[in-house]
């Protein structure tokens, strides 16, 4: 299958000579199309920076990353824009809703920005907030609305550029246990239904569970890849655990 | 340790705040400069009419910069209020760490103190240099002679702002602690959280507010323009001003939602770029803040119409009175006084004779005046206004309560009045045995006049029947006023049977024999100067009680460029103050809530928005933010300097306007403009990404 995304030995220093840190220290993995993989790891290990690293947020100080064979290290200014704009989608933890405009123009507005025609607009907001469960909510304003809901519009607003992968940080950071499952059940389904590939970063194994293949990061490295493959998730989050109880009690402590 | 915190924090919020710190040093600046006006140099070196002139303007500024410090006080009370709710946060910070209440409010005091002093010492010396300019101008206004320049300061002035400025600020201490001893710990650490609630309206409710108010404001236009003839009294033109202002206000509290609803509608301009969020800030924006934009909005209506219509005012008087003053002096003064014990043998025998005998008895040199016209008008019971009138005088009745129909027509014979008409270079006339004429060039009143005319105006004086020789009154007068205010004269011809009995006025109307400016201005003193037991013919002629009404050209000028400059002078102190006012709520609303709108330019560059975009938006919403309040001002404005011109009975012609218009909107553009631009580089600031 086709990599969506390649990450060749990236490095990422902070600091200077003196004192320098390694946020990440030479990593590479691929994610292909229609994937949904999980990254792990402890807070302060470099999965945040990762994250960074490959939404163009931040720049890799070593190595190449490459997303849909356009390398992205290499692009500057608005061309960075917009292939931010166009080639992928964002989830963050603090939902990041503009709270001025209601649930439908925050997820068009992802759409209008990219200058698609305004009859399109309309029918390709309601298409996906259906499939979401918001189309009840799509006039309300995010104040009004519940976690769990905001985190659905913003994946609404993610996916409806058709991204070549969405990115999202701690999706389930800021929600109930009841509103993360309803939200994973979300991405299952934009993954499964719309073959979406997602690439999340957690630090908590049930969110995680939701994944079909895990990348565990310790000190900026690689530290172990887990498959589902054909377990059943109750299995696959047992799995998790036991590289969680690996990796040390810090992970331990947030579950 | 409590006075380095609040220096830091003046450090820190200088930046954010540079608009309201400047606007501080504008206000005392301007403050200073009109109040110092009367030590200015132009202005000592004065004759004793334009002193009183300056003496009137002085008054007046006294009296309007008690108006202004309100103004001002408000703009710093109410600056200083939402600057104070923005730091919530930061309050909430400090009593987390400990900090009592009573410690916050010194924090607070030292900022304002230091503050406060900062900005009246730096807007001391821009006024104190700015004055200086002002003399300048005060000095060709009045034609003084400025070869002595010397450097003034004026101590009471001075004086005079900083206790203006100190009751200010003491105000903002006082508001700063009593809002502070309100706040709880769990409010100010919530703050931000608090500040998401966008306060919904129904947009159908909208809609129908916003149409409701637009027709209410349509009337009130109407009323003071097209129906003012409605508007008799003062008390009646408080009813529109009040729905103005009322429509106004529920003009900004619907607008938002009627343009939502509108531009929503409109998918295509909707879902285009960043329309939809730039429409959204808008809405959020002015749905906030609906009565600062009704402030501010009238505000900048009185700005643009005291402005443009004192501007123009000065104008039109200037060309008015060329137009109404050909010659140097009038006198004038009563004839056949009546033996009713009322006036003396002296007052009753000069009456009889004509003006320039009243003269010469007084022992005054004729030689002073050339081009001496002499002539008399009468004025019988047989003829008043409402026989004048003749079939229109019970609808002017009813249309116009207040013209003195009973009162006599006064008359005056073709060859008298041809005699001025020649020297005033107006049109001389030519009469048939059975026609009149009627001179009337007051706008007030000639309509009226116009339609009795219409149909002939057949009237009777001495037994015989005339008829008017035109369909409408003709431009003449006999005494010069300064204006367009004569009421109306008959022109008969010298025919016509006029006695010695209803003999009216003596007039005497002249040219000084002067060839120089001094010496006029040496024969305008014979008769406007006057001492007790000073021997002058004047002297002598009120002496014997003899009553000589006169008018003289200097003296109408030097009286309309005394109410022309005080007017201008007040029209601009006000303009600017107001101007400036406006300007600062409008930005440093838009500044406060930058930390608002640095989050949401965050999120935009998160799902990749560009600069460009980012820019664009955040210039269209400023611009939007501050174009608003002014399209519904300049409206206002079209009909209220209508309504202003209209109320002082002043015609004004477009083309006349025009330049007052111009200079007016150059002065908005410059002021206006320069705090919109300063809003809109100090907020690409603040949500500039910090890499």
């Amino acid at each position: 299958m086709k990599h969506v995304l390649e990450v060749k030995q990236i490095e990422k220093y902070y600091g200077n000579k003196s004192n320098l840190t390694k946020a990440i220290d030479n990593i590479s993995f691929n994610v292909d199309e229609g994937e949904f993989v999980g990254i792990m790891g402890a807070s302060g290990s470099g999965k945040t920076t990762l994250l960074n690293c490959i939404s163009t947020i931040d720049r890799v100080t070593a190595g190449h990353i490459l997303i849909n064979d356009e390398d992205i290290t290499k692009l500057k200014g608005s061309n960075l824009n917009r292939f931010r704009r166009e080639e992928l989608g964002f989830i963050f933890q603090d939902f990041n809703l503009l709270d001025t405009l209601t649930a439908y123009e925050n997820i068009a507005l992802a759409l209008t920005i990219q200058k698609v025609k305004p009859a399109d607009i309309d029918r390709r907001v309601k298409e996906i907030a259906k499939k979401l469960g918001i189309i009840e909510i799509l006039n309300k304003y995010p104040y009004q609305v519940s976690g769990g809901q905001k985190q659905r519009i913003a994946s609404a607003r993610a996916i409806i550029t058709n991204p070549k992968i969405v990115l999202a940080d701690e999706p389930t950071g800021a929600l109930d246990s009841k509103s993360s499952r309803q939200l994973l059940e979300s991405f299952e389904t934009l993954n499964k239904k719309m073959g979406a590939t997602i690439l999340m970063v957690t630090h908590d194994a049930f969110t995680a569970s939701y994944a079909e293949r895990i990348l565990f990061i310790k000190d900026g490295k690689i530290f172990n890849e887990l498959f589902r493959g054909s377990a059943t998730r109750k299995e696959f989050f047992g799995k998790i655990i036991e590289i969680v109880t690996l990796l040390g009690g810090e992970l331990n402590d947030v579950i | 340790m409590l006075f380095k915190l609040s220096i830091k924090n003046i450090r820190k919020s200088i930046k954010d705040y540079t608009i309201y710190f400047l606007t501080l040093i504008l206000g005392v600046a301007i403050f200073y400069m009109f109040n110092s006006l009367d030590s200015q140099e132009a202005m000592l070196d004065m004759n004793r009419s334009t002193q009183m002139i300056v003496e009137l303007l002085v008054d007046m500024i006294a009296y309007v910069s008690v108006f202004v410090a309100v103004v001002l006080g408000f703009l710093i009370v109410y600056a200083n209020n939402f600057i104070i709710k923005r730091r919530k946060q930061e309050f909430g910070l400090y009593m987390t760490l400990g900090m009592g209440k009573g410690q916050i409010s010194r924090i607070l005091l030292f900022e304002t103190i230091f503050i406060g002093l900062l900005s009246l010492v730096i807007g001391m010396l821009i006024g104190v240099f700015g004055s200086q300019l002002m003399s300048i101008l005060v000095a060709k206004l009045f034609a003084v002679d400025m070869s002595e320049y010397e450097f003034v300061f004026s101590k009471a002035a001075a004086l005079k702002t900083c206790l203006y400025f100190g009751i200010m600020y003491v105000a903002v201490m006082l508001f700063n602690a009593v809002t502070i001893s309100k706040y709880k710990l769990i409010d100010l650490l919530t703050a931000i959280r608090k500040n998401e609630r966008v306060k919904m309206k129904n947009p159908v409710i909208c809609v129908a507010v916003f149409l409701v108010a637009v027709s209410m404001l349509g009337y009130a236009y109407y009323k003071v323009t097209g129906g003012i003839d409605t508007l008799g009294t003062i008390d009646k033109v408080a009813g529109p001003i009040i729905l103005g202002v009322i429509s106004t206000f529920l003009i900004f509290w619907s607008l938002s939602g009627f343009i939502l609803k509108l531009v929503q509608s409109r998918k295509n301009v909707y879902l285009k770029g960043t329309n939809l969020f730039v429409l959204r800030q808008i809405h959020n924006k002015i749905n906030t803040t609906v009565v600062s934009m009704t402030i501010i909005c009238l505000l900048l209506f009185m700005t643009i119409s005291v402005l443009s219509s004192a501007l123009s005012l000065n104008r039109v008087m200037t060309k008015e009175l060329e137009e109404t003053t050909p010659v140097d002096i009038n006198l004038c003064k009563p004839a056949n006084l009546p033996e009713n014990g009322d006036y003396t043998k002296v007052q009753i025998e000069d009456s009889k004779l004509p003006v320039s005998d009243t003269l010469k008895n007084a022992g005054m040199d004729m030689n002073a005046l050339k081009d001496v016209v002499e002539v008399d008008t009468y004025a019988t019971n047989d003829l008043k206004l409402k026989d004048t009138l003749g079939e229109v005088y019970e609808a002017a009745k009813a249309e116009y309560p207040l013209f003195r129909y009973e009162s006599a027509e006064e008359i005056i014979k073709l060859s008298d009045y041809n005699q001025i008409a020649k020297l005033y270079g107006l049109p001389e006339y030519e009469l048939n045995d059975s026609e009149y004429i009627v001179l009337c060039d007051y706008d007030y009143i000639k309509g009226t006049r116009d339609r009795a005319l219409e149909s002939g105006g057949k009237i009777t004086i001495a037994g015989k029947d005339y008829v008017s020789r035109f369909r409408e009154c003709q431009d003449g007068y006999i005494l010069m006023t300064g204006g367009h205010t004569n009421y109306g004269i008959i022109v008969v011809p010298d025919s016509c049977k006029l006695t010695e009995d209803i003999k009216e006025t003596h007039y005497l109307i002249a040219n000084y024999n002067a060839e120089t400016e001094e010496e006029k201005e040496e024969i305008e003193q014979m008769f406007v100067s006057y001492e007790e037991d000073s021997g002058t013919f004047i002297d002598k002629i009120l002496e014997d009680n003899i009553q000589i009404d006169g008018m003289t050209k200097m003296s109408l000028y030097e009286a309309n460029k005394g109410v022309a400059t005080v007017v201008t002078f007040i029209a601009i102190y006000l303009g600017v103050i107001f101007l400036i006012a406006s300007s600062a709520i409008l930005a440093l609303k838009e500044l406060t809530e930058n930390s608002d709108n640095k989050q949401r330019y965050t999120v935009l560059r998160k799902i990749g928005v560009d600069e460009a975009m980012i820019n664009q938006s955040l210039f269209r919403q400023i611009g939007i933010f501050f174009l608003v309040p002014l399209a519904l001002a300049v409206v206002h404005s079209v009909f209220g300097i209508q309504f202003a011109l209209k109320l002082i009975s002043v015609s004004v012609k477009p083309e006349q306007m025009l330049p007052s218009v111009i200079a007016t909107a150059v002065f908005l553009i410059v002021v206006y403009g320069g705090y919109f631009l300063a809003t809109y580089v100090g907020s690409k600031n603040i949500i500039k990404e910090e890499r």
